[in-house]
C-alpha cells in the first residue's frame, strides 16, 4: 500500500513477541512449582457456604470462621462449596482457588512466619458476600 | 452528512425513519443517555465505597441488597446500552458514507435492530437484578431473587438478537454494497474496524444465547444444565459464558480503535502510517479474540494443561493490540499535530489502552492471576480498557463528528477541560484500583474491613470518580449548549486542518 519500508515495526512486533514468550515460559516455570503439593501435606477440607468458612483437620476437629496452623507445616486445602461458587482466599500467602459445588478443588501452602492474616471470600455469592471473612491464626508448633 | 439541527425536523420522522444517519442519531442519543445513567451509577458505588461501615458512619446506600443491584445494571448498562449502541451509532452514520453506498443493506431490519434497545433497557432497569453482569449459577438460579433476575436474561436475549441483527447488516453492507470501484483493500479502517466486530459478534453471540436459555429454564427449575443439585455444572456455564464474552471485549474495543484511526492521521495532517498493518492487526485480533476465554477461570480449578494453552492464547492478542500503538505513534511522528479536542482523546486513549495492556499481561500469566483475580486489580484493569480506552475513544469521536451532527462547533475550551478532568479522573479512579486490588481488596463488596491501605485507595478512586462526574456534567452542558446555540461550523473543514484533508462526510445521503 504505502511506498515506505516497513521494517520498524516488523523489529517492534519481533520484540513484543519475544517479551511475551518470555512472559509464557517464565510463568509455565513458576506455575509448575506452584502447584506440585508436597506428599507430606496436611489436609485441610474448607467448605464454603453462604455465607462462612468451616474448616476440618485430618483429625476430625472442626473451625468456623478461623483456622489455626502451625508455622513450617505444608497444608494442603480441598475446597468444596454447599451451595453457590464462592473463592477461599488468604490474599497474604497467595492462596486462592473457587470453592464450586460438585467439585473438590486443590490448593496447598506452608506458612513461613507466625501471625494473623484474613481469609476471605472473593466470588460473587449474594448478600452477605462482603462479609464473608475470617482469621487464620499461624501459630508455634505444639510439641 | 445530515445536519440534524439545522434543520430541524419533528421527531416522529426520525422516530419512524430507516435512514442510515437517523437510526444513527437515535442510537447516539440513547447510548448517550444510557452512559449517564450508568455512570451515576458508579458515582453510587464509588460514593458507598468512600468510608467503610463502622457504627453506622460511612453507609449511604441502605444495604447490600441495593448495592449488588447497582453495580449489576451498572456494568450491563454501560457495556449493552452504552458501548455498543454507540458504535452503532458511529457505524451507522459512516460506514455506509465510507463504503459509498446509499444506506445500509437493509434499513428496516436496522431500525428493527434499533428499536430492540428500549423494551430491552426497560426489562434490564425495572427488573434491577442482583447476579452480576455475568449471572454465574448456581448463584444467578437458586439465590438471586426473580423477577429481576428472569426480566435481565430476556433483557440480554433481545440485546444479543439486536446486536447479530446489526451485525449482518454491517458485514452485508461493506463487502455486498461497497462500490464496484473499491475493492476491500481500499476500504476504511474505521469499515474495517465495523466488519471484524460484526463477524465476531456473529460467531460469539449465539453461544451466550444458548447459555441464556438454558439459565432460564434452570431458573425454572425444568432443567439441571448448571444446577450441580441436578446433576449439572456450573462452570460449563462459565464457558459458554466467556466464549461469548472475551470475543466480545474485542468486540468493544476495535471500533473504538476504528475510530482513533478515522483521528489521528487527520490530526496528525499525515497518512496513516500503515493501512496494512491496521487491517492486518484488526483480522488477528478477531482471530485470537477466541483463543483466550477461560483466562477469566484460572481459579475454577482448571488444570496446569488448559491454564497454558489460555495463558499463550492470551499473550498472542498481545502483538496485534502493539501493532495498533505502534501505527498511531508512527502516524503522529514528525506530524504537523493539531491538538483540537477530538486528538485530546485519542492520544489520552491509546496512553491508557497501553497502561491497560501491560496491566492484562499481568493478568494472565498463571501464577500473578491467583494475586490478582476477582479483585480490585480487575476491576482497574477492565476499567481501563472500557473508560480509559474505548470510552475515550468514542467521547472523542463524538466531539469529532459534532459538527457533521448538528452542523454547529462544541465549545471547544469545555471539549478540553472536559478531557483534562476525565483524563486525570480515570487514572486516579483505574490506576489506584490495581494497586487496592494487589493490597487484596475482593471485587463486588457492598462494605471493607477498615484496613487502613484499603481506605487511602478507595478514597482516593472515589474522589477520581467524583472528577470524572463533573467532567461529564461539563460535557452533557457542552453538547445540549452547543448543539441548539453553538457557533455554525464550516462544514468542509469544522477542524481548521487546511483543505487537502479528506473529509469522508461531505458526501450525503438523501432520505428516502
Amino acid at each position: 500500500m504505502s511506498g515506505h519500508s516497513n521494517w520498524p515495526e516488523w523489529i517492534y512486533v519481533a520484540v513484543v513477541i519475544a517479551l511475551m514468550a518470555w512472559v509464557g515460559a517464565e510463568a509455565w516455570e513458576a506455575e509448575r512449582l506452584i502447584e506440585h503439593v508436597p506428599a507430606d501435606a496436611e489436609v485441610i477440607k474448607v467448605t464454603g457456604q453462604q455465607w462462612f468458612w468451616t474448616f476440618e483437620h485430618e483429625d476430625g476437629t472442626k473451625e468456623i470462621g478461623e483456622l489455626h496452623v502451625e508455622v513450617g507445616k505444608a497444608y494442603k486445602f480441598e475446597i468444596m462449596s454447599k451451595d453457590v461458587i464462592h473463592s477461599f482466599n488468604i490474599h497474604d500467602y497467595v492462596v486462592l482457588l473457587d470453592a464450586v459445588p460438585g467439585r473438590v478443588n486443590v490448593v496447598w501452602f506452608a506458612p513461613d512466619a507466625v501471625g494473623e492474616h484474613d481469609i476471605q471470600c472473593r466470588e460473587y455469592c449474594g448478600l452477605i458476600h462482603y462479609n464473608m471473612r475470617g482469621t487464620l491464626y499461624v501459630e508455634e508448633p505444639s510439641t | 452528512m445530515v445536519l440534524e439541527l439545522a434543520k430541524p425536523r419533528p421527531i416522529w420522522q426520525i422516530m419512524f425513519s430507516t435512514h442510515h444517519t437517523d437510526i444513527g442519531l437515535l442510537y447516539l442519543i440513547s447510548s448517550l443517555a444510557f452512559l449517564f445513567l450508568g455512570g451515576s451509577l458508579a458515582l453510587a458505588i464509588r460514593i458507598e465505597l468512600f468510608l467503610p461501615n463502622v457504627e453506622g458512619a460511612g453507609q449511604i446506600i441502605a444495604d447490600s441488597m441495593t448495592f449488588n443491584r447497582i453495580f449489576t445494571v451498572h456494568g450491563t448498562t454501560l457495556i449493552f446500552l452504552f458501548i455498543i449502541p454507540f458504535a452503532s451509532a458511529v457505524g451507522n452514520y459512516f460506514v455506509p458514507i465510507m463504503v459509498r453506498y446509499k444506506d445500509m443493506a437493509y434499513p428496516k431490519l436496522n431500525a428493527i435492530a434499533f428499536w430492540m434497545i428500549p423494551p430491552a433497557a426497560a426489562l434490564v432497569w425495572l427488573g434491577f437484578a442482583d447476579f452480576t453482569w455475568y449471572a454465574q449459577p448456581p448463584y444467578s438460579i437458586i439465590s438471586a431473587p426473580g423477577p429481576a433476575a428472569d426480566m435481565w436474561i430476556f433483557g440480554l436475549k433481545i440485546l444479543g438478537v439486536s446486536s447479530v441483527l446489526g451485525a449482518i447488516n454491517f458485514v452485508v453492507t461493506i463487502l455486498k454494497c461497497k462500490h464496484p470501484d473499491m475493492s476491500i483493500g481500499q476500504v476504511p479502517l474505521l469499515a474495517w474496524s465495523f466488519l471484524a466486530t460484526s463477524v465476531i459478534i456473529i460467531v460469539a453471540i449465539p453461544t451466550f444465547a444458548a447459555a441464556l436459555l438454558m439459565l432460564l429454564t434452570d431458573r425454572l427449575g425444568i432443567s439441571g444444565f448448571f444446577n450441580p443439585a441436578m446433576g449439572g455444572d456450573p462452570i460449563a456455564y462459565s464457558h459458554l459464558f466467556w466464549f461469548t464474552f472475551h470475543p466480545e471485549v474485542y468486540v468493544l474495543v476495535i471500533p473504538a480503535i476504528g475510530m482513533m484511526y478515522e483521528i489521528i492521521p487527520r490530526f496528525s495532517r499525515k497518512p496513516i502510517y500503515s493501512y496494512n498493518s491496521g487491517v492486518f492487526a484488526f483480522v488477528m485480533l478477531s482471530l485470537v479474540a477466541f483463543s483466550s476465554w477461560a483466562h477469566h477461570m484460572f481459579a475454577t480449578g482448571m488444570s496446569f494443561t488448559e491454564k497454558t494453552v489460555f495463558m499463550v492464547g492470551t499473550l498472542a492478542a498481545v502483538p496485534a493490540s502493539a501493532m495498533h500503538v505502534f501505527n498511531f505513534i508512527a502516524t503522529m511522528w514528525n506530524g504537523r499535530i493539531k491538538f483540537a479536542t477530538p486528538m485530546m482523546w485519542a492520544v489520552g486513549g491509546i496512553a491508557l489502552f497501553f497502561a491497560a495492556g501491560a496491566g492484562g499481561v499481568v493478568n494472565s500469566a498463571m501464577p500473578l492471576d491467583f494475586s490478582t483475580h476477582d479483585s480490585y486489580w480487575v476491576v482497574g484493569h477492565f476499567h481501563l480498557f472500557v473508560m480509559g480506552t474505548i470510552a475515550f475513544g468514542s467521547i472523542g469521536y463524538l466531539y469529532y463528528m459534532f459538527p457533521y451532527v448538528t452542523g454547529r462547533m462544541y465549545n471547544e475550551t469545555a471539549g478540553k477541560i472536559h478531557f483534562f478532568l476525565s483524563f486525570v479522573g480515570t487514572i486516579l479512579v483505574f490506576f489506584t484500583q490495581h494497586v487496592l486490588g494487589l493490597y487484596g481488596m475482593p471485587r463486588r463488596v457492598y462494605d471493607y474491613p477498615p484496613i487502613p491501605e484499603w481506605i487511602a485507595m478507595n478514597q482516593i478512586a472515589s474522589v477520581g470518580a467524583m472528577i470524572i462526574g463533573i467532567s461529564m456534567a461539563i460535557f452533557l452542558v457542552n453538547m445540549i449548549y452547543s448543539s441548539a446555540k453553538g457557533k455554525l461550523a464550516d462544514i468542509h473543514d469544522p477542524f481548521g486542518l487546511g483543505g487537502k484533508y479528506y473529509y469522508p462526510f461531505e458526501a450525503k445521503n438523501p432520505h428516502h
